[in-house]
């Protein structure tokens, strides 16, 4: 091999062939144990929890330690859950490429089915519930079928859909409120599981739901490392990990000991608990959830790998379509009522959280869990400013800005990423 | 001494790890057809893009001497300000404009007020398509003509902006044969008019037919320059000039035992996704279990076009043909049937058509088999780390962990991520296009060995390269392919560099 390097190809090819290996697998194998490697590989997805961390300090300090009260955090979990399970299904549009305009039309026309079926012909209270899914479903499937099997951007599909189902929402309700619900389809949204098993002023039961989550995943992180040690792939070191366990416990147990000095364990919470869990599985581990990926990673690869992208698209916007269902259930149940103008401006809420929790803009990047504090991040900083009286106007200028700079953080972080390459 | 218009004196062009040009010598004399050949990524297009200022003064070594003066370009607007203009081989015309709007694209005649006077554009872009011998209406949209009419749009924007030196690459490679003949009487027409042109090109029956001179560049160097008017110089010279280097013990040794055939591709046809006309035309060959199959052929030739309708009819349209494997016949109607039935295919381009960069070795490598590792749709990750774990010892590949991300990899081992991919679906047969492009001498040699490791375990090969001492090296069999149609068939031991450019450069009928 005395030979010289023929130029074999182009030389816009050429510029990415210089050797340049990461470092030596043997350094490797220890793991990355220093907290700065940590931090550094993860920026995107660390900077969002240091970002809300700093963020929950500072309304506290700004309120007076009201933004952390136990009503106050029992009212935040109350006031956005129906965005935080939007924005679920959004982040997973988002990873594939896409994007829904649609979902606060949704939440409105699936909320009016429901209260239609409930309240003006007087029928059981789970009838409204299974309707408004149905309905939210098919919604899914008209988008996806557009987006998916004739080929038309999410873009356009979904801005269609907005003033669709807006106006479906319109002519259902004959342009007038409907309320109230009877009380168990209140319940969905401002129902609290409270005094199950006692408590001397504080519900034992919040307690202990809060104590077996956080021993669930301690059992699940260590059997993940466990596996990992054994498929000799590298983990953090055992401090850092045991700090890791105990610092989320105690995230959580403080979550529940305020919510057990307030009003107990409110019902939604436990629909969104499943709901963030079940997703968080099924976008890490199924077949489902890495297409997804793949697609939003590179489309032309992933096709040309024998995913089915039609499908995985089909059934993206059939997902986004129900979680817009559930949302329009606990919107609905929230208000006690259906209103015509319900859910405006959902879809922007759920948008800016997947981005803000790091989904990046052209695809294939984004976890349900960012998401999650990503939309956490907007309701503090609502509620906060809520709380200190904080004008609407301004309200909207600072969400603005949050979004803007959440985004060039992203971009940045990829320039930034790409010249290292 | 010869009148000169263009002189390129030792230009050295060096990109991160590798010389592109070294010590280029080009001198065009006025008023001729100058081509200018050698094979893909000999640095043809990167010599071009010094000339017309892509890459600017500074970012190369060496000087330009255009019409007696030293120039330095900073970008195509130098260069194009004092008449050097270059048509690249993807025109850049925007479909949905007028044949006028896209001649005077950034260079708008302006009439009073700075308005852009129309009937007076109109009227100029007539006379110069009656010039370059279109009847079109100066008003019809571009995306309406077909693509030789487009290729004399482009020409006619060229000499809207006064040229001097028109550069050519590849124009005639997406042509039919009468687009072809047509352009070449233009390239004649102008160069009575005393417009001097350089035409890059694979196709030696047109250069032997309308140039003057032709510089041969190989390996980034210039070969030579001959005149095609002393009538002495063949095809069959230039092919030498274009070829002759050395093989040396580069490809590792293999024994060759070929076994039954295991795909058999019979009057296969393609046509291409939105023009008229047909990509690949009538292609039949076989392929053995242990068996290296090369495909010869020259870009634009349809190698891959041939390829990726094979497999699951991921290019083109109507296509036609019969698909035999291990003797069974069999239907590959989508990406997802294909890697059932057996056939894997390696893109040439991994960047864009064979990897998530942004995702890491692990997905990547079961990214075309996740069903293999799944049950009920759940993906056991444990088992997909032990699995791309495996491959990345077995390849080779250098990096930390299956959990790195495959953008940050140099192109040796992005390919060997690839090849594992496909590896993992188990196939009968691995079609390869490209299989080293990009990469350095010590991966190339790695990537030969997996293929030999490959055959030794009874799976067949095809791999398309328009490397021929590659093929050479490391094939049993070669099919040469040209303008779309297998052109021959010959075991290695017969083929030379020499007849198989001669097959690969075929062409259906000489051009008038």
């Amino acid at each position: 091999m005395t030979r010289t390097v023929p130029p074999s190809s182009e030389p816009e090819a050429q510029t990415a062939t210089a050797p340049k290996d990461v470092a030596p697998a043997t350094a490797l194998r220890t793991g990355t144990s220093d907290v700065r490697t940590l931090i550094t590989r993860n920026l995107r997805q660390s900077g969002i929890y240091v970002a809300f961390v700093v963020i929950i300090a500072l309304f506290a300090v700004l309120t007076g330690g009201t933004s952390l009260s136990p009503n106050n955090v029992t009212n935040i979990v109350l006031q956005y859950s129906y965005i935080l399970i939007l924005a679920i299904g959004m982040v997973i549009v988002i990873i594939a490429g896409h994007i829904d305009l649609s979902v606060g039309s949704v939440v409105a026309l699936t909320g009016a089915v429901s209260a239609v079926l409930v309240i003006r012909h007087g029928m059981p209270w789970w009838v409204g519930v299974l309707a408004a899914l149905a309905v939210g479903i098919a919604i899914g499937a008209w988008h996806g079928f557009w987006v998916a099997y004739v080929g038309i951007p999410a873009f356009i599909v979904t801005l269609a859909g907005m003033l669709l189902f807006r106006g479906l929402t319109l002519q259902v309700l004959d342009n007038i409120s409907l309320s109230p619900f009877p009380p168990q389809y209140g319940r969905i949204a401002s129902g609290f599981l409270n005094g199950l098993i006692g408590g001397n002023g504080y519900d034992a039961f919040t307690l202990l739901v809060g104590a077996i989550a956080v021993a669930g995943y301690a059992v699940s992180t260590w059997r993940t490392r466990t596996a990992r040690i054994r498929y000799q792939q590298p983990v953090e070191s055992f401090p850092l990990f045991v700090a890791k366990i105990v610092a989320v416990g105690a995230v959580v147990m403080a979550f529940a000991w305020q919510l057990a000095h307030a009003r107990g364990l409110p019902i939604v919470l436990i629909i969104l608990a499943v709901l963030i869990i079940a997703y968080g599985i099924i976008t890490k581990r199924t077949v489902f959830g890495r297409q997804v990926y793949a697609i939003g990673g590179n489309l032309a690869a992933a096709t040309l790998s024998g995913v089915k992208v039609r499908a995985v698209n089909f059934w993206i916007f059939v997902n986004m379509g129900f979680l817009a269902g559930v949302a329009g259930v606990v919107f609905s149940s929230r208000s006690n009522g259906a209103q015509p103008a319900a859910g405006n401006m959902f879809e922007l809420d759920a948008i800016a959280a997947a981005f803000i929790g790091g989904a990046a803009v052209t695809g294939g990047v984004g976890t349900v869990v960012g998401a999650m504090v990503g939309g956490l991040i907007m309701a503090v900083m609502s509620n906060g400013m809520q709380l200190m009286g904080v004008d609407q106007s301004v309200q909207s200028v600072v969400k603005g800005l949050v979004l803007l700079l959440a985004v060039a953080f992203d971009v940045y972080n990829k320039r930034r990423a790409g010249a290292a390459r | 001494m010869d009148d000169h218009l263009l002189e390129m004196r030792s230009i050295t062009k060096t990109f991160p790890g590798v010389k592109a040009l070294e010590d280029v010598n080009l001198a065009v004399r006025r008023g001729e057809i100058h081509a200018i050949c050698g094979e893909n990524g000999a640095g043809k297009s990167t010599l071009m893009k010094v000339l017309s200022g892509v890459y600017p003064t500074g970012s190369y070594e060496g000087e330009i001497v255009y019409d007696g003066q030293p120039v330095r370009f900073n970008g195509i607007r130098d260069s194009e300000h004092v008449g050097i203009v270059i048509i690249h081989q993807e025109l850049a015309l925007v479909p949905y404009l007028s044949i006028a709007e896209n001649i005077f694209l950034g260079n708008e005649r302006r009439g009073r007020g700075g308005l852009i006077d129309w009937n007076k554009a109109n009227a100029e872009a007539g006379r110069l398509l009656d010039e370059v011998g279109l009847t079109e209406n100066p008003v019809t949209p571009v995306g309406q003509l077909g693509v030789g009419k487009q290729q004399l749009v482009e020409i006619a924007k060229a000499l809207s902006k006064d040229v001097r030196l028109l550069i050519l690459d590849e124009p005639t490679a997406a042509l039919n044969d009468n687009d072809s003949a047509h352009l070449l009487d233009l390239l004649r027409r102008l160069r009575e008019r005393g417009i001097t042109c350089i035409m890059i090109s694979h196709k030696l029956g047109e250069i032997t037919a309308i140039a003057d001179q032709v510089t041969v560049i190989r390996d980034g160097r210039t070969v030579e320059t001959l005149s095609l008017h002393a009538g002495e110089v063949t095809q069959e010279r230039i092919i030498r000039g274009m070829v002759g280097r050395d093989l040396q013990s580069f490809y590792p040794e293999r024994q060759s035992r070929p076994g039954d055939e295991v795909l058999r591709v019979e009057d296969w046809t393609v046509w291409h996704p939105t023009q008229d006309r047909k990509v690949v035309e009538g292609a039949s060959f076989t392929v053995r279990a242990g068996e290296v199959v090369g495909i010869a052929g020259l870009m634009g030739a349809g190698r891959t076009e041939l390829a990726m309708s094979i497999f699951g009819r991921s290019y083109g349209r109507n296509v036609s043909g019969r698909l035999f494997v291990r003797g069974r016949e069999v239907k590959a109607r989508s990406v997802a049937e294909a890697i059932d039935i057996g056939i894997a295919y390696a893109t040439e381009d991994r960047k864009h058509y064979g990897l998530n960069l942004i995702d890491d070795i692990r997905h990547n490598i079961s990214a075309a088999a996740l069903d293999k590792l799944a049950s009920a749709g759940w993906v056991n990750d444990n088992e997909e780390i032990k699995v791309s774990e495996g491959y990345r010892r077995d390849m080779n590949i250098k990096a930390p962990s299956v959990t790195a991300v495959v953008g940050k990899l140099s192109g040796g081992n992005q390919q060997k991520v690839v090849l594992s991919k496909w590896l993992f679906t188990d196939p009968e047969v691995l079609i390869l296009d490209e299989p080293t492009r990009g990469i350095d001498v010590g991966a190339k040699y790695e990537i030969y060995t997996i293929i030999n490791r490959l055959v030794a375990a009874g799976k067949a090969v095809l791999v398309i390269s328009s490397e021929l001492p590659e093929l050479l090296g490391i094939c049993d069999r070669i099919y040469t392919l040209s303008a779309g149609r297998i052109t021959g068939e010959m075991p290695v031991g017969q083929a030379t560099q020499e007849n198989l450019m001669e097959l690969m450069t075929k062409e259906k009928e000489l051009v008038a």
